[in-house]
């Protein structure tokens, strides 16, 4: 058994690997849709994609499907070099945002579709297919639907039609396209658990695109975010969250104001604000000196109640958010206005003068 | 059948008034005051199409059966009409499945594909509805006649395109070239790639794609462009009459032989030959309505009708 590296590094326990692309790069003429894209997908993984319009999320997921040809890069399926398998051999269960339903066949016939296509070898019997089907409509929760035309379904039907028309394949890996994209939000919350519990049953590995980032936060074991045809950062959700490794992360995840800044060696200097280099070393990563970007969530900035700790800021607006409420401060002229989450029972009024820190911190180059 | 047709007629009127009636109200006022111009309007029209359509039709079968249906249907024991029958069921049951597979295969690359070349494509698919047909006729007969651009390598080898029946099937092809096209490509653009897609991930070879998910999706739109088709390739005058060169008995289709029949003062054997088109024109229509209201689901779904 002397079979040694076939270039897997050591660190990476080949085997647990479902997807692995290398260097993934499509251009449709002058645009470059992937860029560069090196993801690994674990098997039995939620991973979302995340990313703005245009950042290439269908592009890569359409790719690892093989419904669209790299123009340079590598796929692996389970460590195999699946660049050139064609689409059919690929066991993927793909979901479109469309869901692509067979208009002319009835959600038993849709779902029936992958078996029936095989050749007749790997074919299973007529009552297999159907107990299959059967099964995948409970698995759905759509038992009783089977005569039904797509037509006839609401939009959360026609999902789980599709979802159930692509796991009868017994895909290797699960593609969803913005699957909730097309419904409304209290169906997406439910839909949204209902396939954390699905895939927390059947734990196909999966690999689904959105631009909620709510959605990818609350869903994926892990979240891979899209950049302009490369991934940015792929991490757990609090790492995404609570340490974005670029600015573009910084700026993408959580409701963040985007402020001008500038290093220097007594401090981050904001707008008419200094914050000593201390307070910055404690709350956050000091970076080289010179033009930086500070990002800035509602739980960022905390009000202080002593007369010397702090930035003394005047309250532009006040506002009700849930439970508590939220004041609107500018840190300098011409800067755009911050939210600072006030404790619970306390309101201001526009006008107030208050102090506020800073609890986090989260500056780049600019 | 016979249940559906009544209750997809009853549906199409329905479905009709609510989409016409709301912008009928909002001009409603203008609408309600000029009623007796709304009526001169539709009296207009229908008088129109009595006078262009109605009466001319009427007259084809009149002068058929002026002399009895006994000499109606003499006509149609000449050797000759028999022959122009003949002929004209084989031209157009050549050209018309040539031109199936020609229309599916172009909307197919077309909506399907992205290619150079293609917007080119489309619209000389679009030709032979701008060229006046005897144009087109002209155009064979300068290619391949005796002195056309391939008539000596044609002589030479013993093959004769103009004034025989490929000539006549050439030009039929010709000029119904656009009828299945046009008629699918609109609705595959519509529907998109996602459903071949679809089936494709799920494992189905390209043909079977094609078979299972993307013909059954055009079915109705592609018999409708057959349909038209096929009248055109039977009706069709001008251009087979410039490639026919009118050698009675081998190639005059039923459009040709009525003409030649009518200049012979052979009035009842050529409206009985004109009323066999004019059934045909009939027949046609009966079966589009059939089809809109059958396909109509199918149309209607894809957001065509
Ligand atoms: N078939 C195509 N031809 C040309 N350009 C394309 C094609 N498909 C995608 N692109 C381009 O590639 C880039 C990435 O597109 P992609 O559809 O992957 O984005 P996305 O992240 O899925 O966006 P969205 O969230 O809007 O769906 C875009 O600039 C897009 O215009
Ligand atoms: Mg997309």
């Amino acid at each position: 058994m002397a079979i040694s590296s076939n270039g897997h590094a050591a660190s990476e326990a080949s085997g647990t690997v479902a997807i692995r692309t290398e260097g993934l790069a499509k251009a449709f003429g002058a645009t470059a849709a992937l860029a560069g894209v090196d993801l690994a997908v674990e098997a039995g993984e939620l991973v979302a994609l995340l990313g703005p319009s245009g950042s290439g999320k269908t592009t890569l997921l359409r790719v690892v499907a093989g419904l669209e040809q790299p123009t340079g890069g590598r796929i692996f399926f389970g460590g195999e070099d699946a660049t050139f398998v064609p689409v059919q051999a690929r066991r993927v269960g793909f979901v479109f945002q469309s869901y692509a339903l067979f208009k002319h066949m009835t959600v038993a016939e849709n779902i029936a579709y992958g078996l029936r296509v095989r050749p007749r070898r790997a074919r299973p019997p007529r009552d297999a297919i159907r107990r299959r089907v059967g099964e995948l409509l409970d698995l759905v929760q759509l038992a009783g639907l089977e005569r039904r035309f797509p037509s006839q379904l609401s939009g959360g039907q026609r999902q789980r039609v599709a979802l159930a028309r692509a796991l009868a394949v017994e895909p290797k890996v699960l593609l969803l396209d913005e699957p909730f994209g097309a419904l409304d939000a209290q169906v997406r919350r439910d839909l949204r658990r209902w396939l954390r519990e699905l895939h927390d049953r059947t734990g196909h590995t999966t690999l689904f695109v959105t631009h909620d980032q709510d959605e990818a936060l609350e869903l994926a074991d892990r979240v891979a975010i899209m950049h302009r045809g490369r991934i940015e950062q792929v991490g757990t959700p609090d790492e995404i969250y609570d340490h974005p490794a670029t600015a573009f992360v910084a700026g993408f995840v959580g409701d963040a104001v985007r402020l001008p800044a500038a290093a220097e060696a007594a401090g981050l200097r904001v707008g008419a604000h200094m914050i000593p280099s201390p307070v910055v070393a404690a709350n956050g990563t000091r970076r080289d000196d010179g033009p930086a970007v500070l990002f800035v969530r509602p739980h960022d900035l905390v009000p202080v109640a002593d007369h010397v700790h702090g930035i003394a800021v005047e309250i532009a607006a006040v506002r009700r958010a849930g439970s508590g409420h939220r004041a609107e401060v500018m840190l300098g002229h011409g800067l755009p206005p911050v939210d600072v989450v006030l404790p619970a029972g306390r309101t201001a009024r526009r006008g107030d003068r208050i102090r506020v820190a800073f609890a986090n911190l989260r500056v780049f180059p600019a | 059948m016979s249940e559906t047709l009544p209750r997809a007629a009853v549906g199409a009127c329905l479905d009709a008034m609510p989409r016409h009636a709301p912008a009928t109200r909002r001009r409603g006022g203008v609408i309600d005051e000029s009623a007796p111009v709304q009526t001169a309007l539709v009296a207009a029209a229908v008088g129109i199409l009595a006078l262009l359509v109605v009466l001319p039709l009427l007259a084809v079968f009149t002068e058929a059966l002026r002399r009895g249906v006994g000499h109606y249907l003499e006509s149609f024991a000449d050797a000759d009409t028999q022959a122009a029958i003949r002929l004209t069921l084989m031209v157009a049951g050549i050209a018309v499945p040539l031109n199936l597979v020609f229309g599916l295969a172009a909307a197919w690359a077309i909506t399907k594909f992205e290619f150079v070349g293609k917007s080119l494509l489309v619209t000389l698919i679009d030709v032979p509805f701008s060229v006046s047909p005897v144009v087109s006729g002209l155009v064979f007969v300068l290619l391949f006649g005796a002195q056309g651009v391939f008539g000596e390598w044609l002589a030479a080898h013993d093959v004769q395109i103009v004034f025989a029946v490929p000539g006549l099937v050439l030009a039929t092809v010709f000029v119904t070239v656009p009828f299945v096209a046009r008629e699918l490509i609109p609705l595959m653009q519509e529907q998109g790639t996602s459903e071949e897609e679809a089936a494709l991930t799920l494992g189905a070879s390209g043909l079977r794609t094609f078979l299972s998910v993307t013909l059954p999706n055009v079915k109705w739109a592609l018999l409708y462009g057959v349909l038209l088709c096929n009248a055109r390739a039977m009706g069709e005058f001008g251009a087979v009459s410039v490639v026919s060169g009118h050698v009675r008995g081998l190639t005059n289709t039923m459009p040709l032989h009525v003409e030649i029949l009518y200049n012979e003062y052979n009035f009842v054997a050529a409206f009985a030959v004109a009323s066999l088109l004019a059934g045909l024109a009939l027949v046609t229509l009966v079966a589009k309505s059939i089809l809109e209201w059958r396909g109509g689901d199918q149309l209607e779904r894809s957001r065509r009708i």
